[in-house]
């Protein structure tokens, strides 16, 4: 297994008390908290810390810790059988096979063994609930759309009956619904851990992330599109044809159409459940040519001569007053 | 033999969770979720009904108020102030992108 440096992730020395060990957590927590970060990987960096500190908060974890000697971070390592021995009472895994586990799945085992002691995962012969797995989903925009299939190859960490831990592989296919939202959060009923003494399984949340397509862009139900015209297409208007995610249709803009102007296609959105699909809303945005011949040239100034549209009517008569 | 494929639900207003479901789900001991609809942190459909329901949407915020509740080693008020704020948050962060997206 590798080593980590809980002492240096937490920034304190080897000596710090419990309570200087609190303050470095709970400082380095508001910082870099995933609920309330901007940090770049404040979610990594977190967990990293929380593992640290659920290690070297409790006495008897971080004797052990202790005891496991220093490497360098990073440095493969295995604890001494000596080590084993000593808290083979302690520790899952104790007695030698720590080839499966991680340093934070070895020292979460703890909380097993405490169980067993108290009330906790293994006591006794009373229905335990499995744990809830959580996993992130990364769609594109078109397979939040329309809904997909999704294969999980998840690690999770399981209670033993002894009240150790072991890591298992979990393998879960899942069908993701049509209309899901980048940040959503799904549940998959259960597909957690198992439960233990007759208790229910646990569930699995699915944290849902859309990555941005170059042309649709999703608010909750609406998805947006920019429909770029021509001057003279906006004001004379004209039909076009416009993708959809369900297919390209051919949009009416009428005419005198303004820049910014949102032309909407109902039920063109997304569609959710059993409730009524969102609408496709097309923002109009006027581009000019920017090379243009002589010719175009002349009859653009001829259309300038012959207008007295202003635009800025409006702007001289409200700024001045 | 192909792996059986499971259906995700959506956590919305539609679908429903029991109390024990919500309780489970949070890993919190029940008092304090008690606490926390007692503080209006989540609020059951009808709060004087013998037996609380709850839009499936409570799921995911009963787990942000464990995670807060474990991470920042708050109590149960404490909880429900700070979820407050992430709600705020979420809140503003679906405006932003509704603005994002209409101006593109």
């Amino acid at each position: 297994m590798k080593y980590k440096d809980y002492y240096a992730i937490l920034g304190v020395n080897k000596e710090a008390t419990p309570d200087e060990i609190k303050t470095a957590y709970r400082k380095l927590a508001r910082k870099y908290h995933p609920d309330v970060s901007q940090e770049k990987d404040a979610e990594a960096k977190f967990k990293e810390m929380s593992e640290a500190y659920e290690t070297l908060k409790d006495p008897e974890k971080r004797a052990a810790y202790d005891q496991l000697g220093s490497h360098r971070p990073g440095e493969e390592f295995r604890p001494s059988p000596d080590w084993g021995r000593q808290f083979s009472e302690t520790f899952s895994g104790g007695g030698g096979g720590f080839e499966d586990l991680d340093l934070s799945s070895l020292f979460a085992g703890l909380a097993g063994r405490q169980g067993r002691r108290g009330a906790g995962p293994g006591a006794g012969n009373y229905p335990m609930p499995g744990s809830d797995y959580e996993a992130v989903v990364r769609l594109s925009f078109m397979q939040a759309f329309h809904g997909t299939e999704v294969d999980l190859e998840l690690s999770a960490l399981e209670w033993t009956q002894d009240g150790g831990m072991r890591r298992v592989p979990h393998h879960v296919k899942t069908r993701i619904p049509p209309g899901v939202a980048n940040g959503e959060k799904l549940r998959v009923p259960g597909k957690g851990g198992k439960g233990m003494n007759g208790g229910p399984d646990g569930d699995l949340y699915l944290d849902i992330e859309v990555a941005e397509h170059p042309v649709y862009r999703a608010s909750g139900r609406d998805i947006y599109i920019d429909l770029p015209l021509t001057p003279w297409e906006a004001v004379l208007g004209t039909s076009v044809r416009l993708p959809t995610p369900a297919g390209a249709v051919t949009l009416k803009v009428p005419p005198g159409t303004r820049a910014g102007q949102e032309l909407r296609l109902s039920g063109r959105g997304m569609k959710r459940g059993s409730g009524a699909a969102g609408h496709l809303h097309a923002v109009v945005r006027i581009d000019v040519p920017t090379v243009v011949d002589d010719k175009q040239k002349a009859l653009y100034q001829q259309l300038a001569d012959s207008s007295n549209f202003d635009p800025r009517a409006q702007l001289e008569r409200e700024g001045a007053a | 033999m192909s792996t059986p494929i499971d259906d995700a639900l959506y956590l919305d207003a539609i679908a429903e969770v029991t109390w024990k479901e919500l309780v489970g789900a949070s890993g919190l001991p029940e008092s304090e979720m008690i606490e926390l609809v007692r503080y209006g942190a989540i609020v059951p459909r009808d709060p004087d009904a013998p037996t609380w329901t709850f839009e499936a949407r409570w799921l995911a915020v009963a787990k942000t108020a464990s995670r807060i509740r474990r991470d920042f080693e708050l109590d149960a008020h404490a909880v429900s102030v700070v979820l407050c704020y992430v709600e705020r948050i979420q809140r503003l962060e679906v405006e932003l992108r509704a603005l994002r997206a209409k101006l593109g």
